[in-house]
């Protein structure tokens, strides 16, 4: 005999709840909770997940918000960037190809003092055609005026979203933040994850307030007008000093998530992992290729090598000085990238040059060695990260290194 | 600290929903005991297409240390359970996400299971299924093949009889009571499909195959180019142009031989050759090239290249002429023109037999009019179909939609609960 059960009570988001979901349902998670008002979509893999995810939320009634279709990823870009102008708060994202497509608005929104948050679902830049994570596309904003964040799980993707806008819609702010997401290893994989109540995000988030820089009637102002190089440098040290603010900000919102969500996030800036006892090695890389290197580090730790792993969190603004003290405990360091950078310093990737560029001021400035893994969504296997462990040894023994760059995982 | 690793290998598009679902529900499932679980695709199994081979994973652990251990790696490179929803995929797998035929046993740890959703019988399984160099456990679960679409999900029990099964074969991690549990969370109350989870949990059978059973082909392959070795420009060479068959006679068009594509079939055409017009329609229209002219100018179409896409019975004009016939019913990839060659009234009496009997040659997926699946609940086509439609089906976003959650009529529990009755059961 079937029982006949009652529809459970919609109260939705009235206590805390524990889902099974992926990067990307999280993301959307977080966004019916941040009750954002215009959203706007194209399709591309993998950011098309998050687009289908906050799509549901609205169908069911969840989410009100205006849900606009774009014509293509230019159009997305500007409709959210117009939108923000008049006080709504907004949501967009892209990947690859799809990114580069909007790199006009993306361009022009920071300037403009834009607190957009975007999710960039990290995906290889055509050609060739293909889908699996790479960081350029996120990383081709770095000097625009954009806060670029990585995460790791679907549980920090949700909480680095409301972060997000808290920072970005912050007044000493009104900056755009991405939050990356590295292709299929966050956006597809599904893990449990807790989803906080409507209570606790309303006590974190307080509503958006564009204040004087609102386009509304009752606050006649002109936004962008063209001007000549009179102006053009000011403007500019307006987004530097924004930009500069981001750190106490972040800090300050972190404290805050800290004490709203009892969720300790350790650092805002990086995840030290096994770094305590000043390792020899200390490797750091962003996004989930954390998984593999901690694995490999627990490993080699119980061969008894000293290594440790620095993940960071924010490429922009970048902890710098956190970072060159963090990594000056170690007699080595790896560096490795999911990107490429032709031509660049040793040839290594951008956040190897950036870690460089961050050492070069420090007392303590260990042999620093990038790698290039995992291209195009290709494995980071445990084995290729041992033999980067070996090569930063090697260094932490003479004090030098023999090459600026290994490539590691091509077939050769 | 343990663990426990399972692939679904599925039809892209049709089974996209239900593989997800299943692996979702073994996370769930394992979550009512307090183990830790992830699920996810094959990413590069993706984009789907129609039929084409693809992978889901779901990885249950003791711990959140021991699962990301495993989850460290783009993909299980062995799996404890692997789960293939669709029989005809045990000829072999050739997906997006790597090169060559992979059999459907490949990842299975040794002593582990394979469990087919099938309404074939164990012998006939093991002519397609590759032998394996260690011994494996093959338990069928009776029922056909579960076909749906990208936005629609069919509801026939097939995935939670699916974690009834797999209750069965690893205890350890999904206890059925777990597993009834989880169901009955996801269903909104209702225990309808729990029925289904326990009578497959109370009835799986299991055959142990050893090393010398199955297959004995070899399938092909394919190594990768190192980076020096391959062209710059992210360019390739082309094929060559085809030749005739035979002296001059004939053309038959160079195929790739490490990219063939034909495990995405689920369906191929027969061709009756005696009453063929030769229009070139088939040969024309088919979307892969895969018809040979034989020297006659009649068209053979290739079963190494043939995906299985129905164009070619869709244009024929001739009635009959070209037949698709469920792959099932077949075993191997041979010529049928050859076939006929050899013995035109040995090869009538062949095709008279795949083509006579409706119950294979039925389209085995897609529905040619909005409305058809509810008619075949209706008249009871669908041996395994599920409540009537019209009294609501308990999932997802029930209320929104307006359905009345968890009642259900004698009839419908009727249908269900007569799941069993498949053949093969």
């Amino acid at each position: 005999m079937t029982t006949v059960a009652q529809a459970p009570t919609r109260a939705p988001y009235q206590v805390e709840q524990e889902l099974l979901i992926s990067g990307s349902e999280a993301i959307a998670e977080a966004l019916t909770l941040a009750d954002i008002d215009v959203v706007t979509a194209y399709p591309i893999r993998p950011y098309d997940t998050v687009m289908q995810a906050v799509a549901k939320k609205v169908a069911n009634g969840l989410l009100d918000a205006e849900y606009i279709v774009a014509e293509g990823e230019h159009s997305q870009f500007e409709i959210v960037k117009h939108a923000s102008a008049v006080g709504a708060r907004v949501f967009c994202g892209s990947s690859g190809v799809g990114w580069m497509y909007a790199m006009e608005p993306i361009t022009v929104t920071p300037a403009l003092r834009i607190p957009m948050v975007a999710m960039v679902g990290n995906r290889a830049l055509d050609d060739p055609g293909a889908f699996g994570v790479e960081h350029n596309d996120a990383l081709s904003v770095r000097d625009l005026g954009w806060l670029l964040t990585w995460v790791d799980t679907a549980q920090e993707a949700l909480d680095t979203t409301l972060i997000a806008y808290r920072v970005a819609e912050d007044r000493r702010i009104f900056l755009p933040i991405a939050i990356s997401c590295d292709g299929a290893f966050l956006t597809h994989s599904q893990t449990i994850c807790k989803v906080p109540t409507k209570a606790q995000v309303e006590a974190f988030l307080p509503p958006y307030n564009r204040a004087d820089l609102l386009l509304h009637p009752d606050n006649p102002i002109t936004v962008a007008p063209q001007v000549n190089e009179d102006w053009v440098m000011e403007i500019r040290q307006q987004n530097n000093e924004a930009t500069n603010r981001a750190y106490g900000v972040i800090e300050e919102a972190y404290r805050d998530f800290r004490r709203i969500f009892g969720r300790d996030l350790h650092n805002p800036w990086f995840e030290e992992y096994m770094t305590d006892d000043n390792p020899d090695v200390i490797l750091m890389g962003m996004g989930t290729l954390s998984m593999p290197v901690k694995v490999t580090v627990r490993k080699l730790r119980a061969e008894g090598k000293k290594v440790g792993f620095i993940r960071l969190k924010w490429f922009r603004p970048f902890p710098y000085e956190r970072l060159a003290q963090a990594l000056g405990k170690a007699k080595a360091i790896g560096v490795i990238d999911r990107d490429y950078s032709f031509g660049s310093p040793f040839g290594s990737g951008v956040v190897a040059n950036e870690v460089r560029a961050a050492l070069y001021n420090s007392e303590k400035r260990p042999p620093l060695i990038g790698f290039i893994f995992g291209l195009g969504g290709r494995e980071v296997t445990i084995e290729n990260v041992t033999k980067a462990v070996e090569l930063c040894e090697h260094a932490a023994r003479t004090g030098k290194t023999d090459k600026g760059t290994y490539w590691l995982g091509v077939r050769e | 600290m343990a663990h426990l690793i399972c692939e679904v290998v599925y039809r892209g598009i049709f089974q996209k929903n239900l593989a997800s679902r299943i692996t979702r529900g073994i996370v769930l499932s394992a979550r009512k005991s307090g183990r830790w679980g992830i699920a996810f695709g094959r990413y590069g199994d993706s984009p789907q297409r129609n039929g084409v081979p693809a992978k889901d994973f779901a990885i249950v652990a003791d711990t959140p240390e021991e699962l990301e251990q495993n989850m460290a790696r783009y993909e299980p490179k062995e799996v404890d359970v692997t789960i293939c929803v669709d029989d005809t995929l045990c000829k072999g797998v050739e997906s997006w996400a790597w090169y060559g035929l992979q059999p459907i046993n490949a990842l299975t740890v040794p002593n582990g299971t394979v469990l087919v959703t099938s309404t074939q019988s164990v012998d006939e399984l093991l002519k397609d299924t590759h032998r394996k160099k260690t011994p494996y456990n093959l338990s069928i679960l009776p029922g056909k093949a579960s076909f749906a679409g990208l936005w629609v999900y069919k509801e026939d029990h097939t995935e939670v009889r699916v974690l009834g099964a797999l209750a069965k074969i690893a205890p350890k991690f999904l206890t059925i009571e777990a597993v009834s549990e989880a169901i009955k969370a996801a269903e909104w109350g209702s225990d309808l499909k729990v029925q289904s989870a326990r009578k497959a949990y109370d009835r799986l059978q299991v055959r142990a195959v050893m090393p010398h059973e199955g297959n004995p082909e070899t399938p092909y392959s394919f190594t990768l180019p190192k980076w020096w070795e391959m062209r710059e420009g992210v360019s390739i060479p082309s094929l060559p142009i085809g030749k005739p068959i035979e002296g001059d006679q004939g053309y038959r068009p160079v195929r790739s031989d490490v990219f063939k594509k034909f495990s995405s079939r689920t369906m191929r055409p027969v061709v009756n050759f005696d009453t063929c017009v030769k229009c070139t329609l088939c040969w024309l229209q088919c979307p892969d090239s895969c018809f040979d002219v034989t020297p006659e100018l009649l068209y053979d179409a290739n079963m190494e290249s043939c995906c299985g896409c129905g164009i070619c019975e869709a244009v024929c004009p001739v009635d009959n002429c070209i037949t698709m016939v469920n792959e099932s019913a077949f075993h191997d990839n041979a010529s049928q023109w050859e076939m006929w060659r050899k013995d035109k009234p040995a090869y009538q009496a062949w095709l008279n037999e795949k083509i006579a009997d409706k119950a294979t040659t039925a389209r085995s997926h897609g529905f040619r009019y909005r409305g058809q699946y509810e008619e075949e609940l209706e008249r009871g086509e669908r041996e395994l179909g599920g409540s009537s439609l019209a009294d609501g089906i308990p999932g997802e976003n029930a209320e929104q939609k307006g359905i009345k959650v968890g009642v259900h009529s004698e009839h419908a529990v009727a249908v269900v609960t007569g799941v069993a009755e498949a053949p093969g059961a």
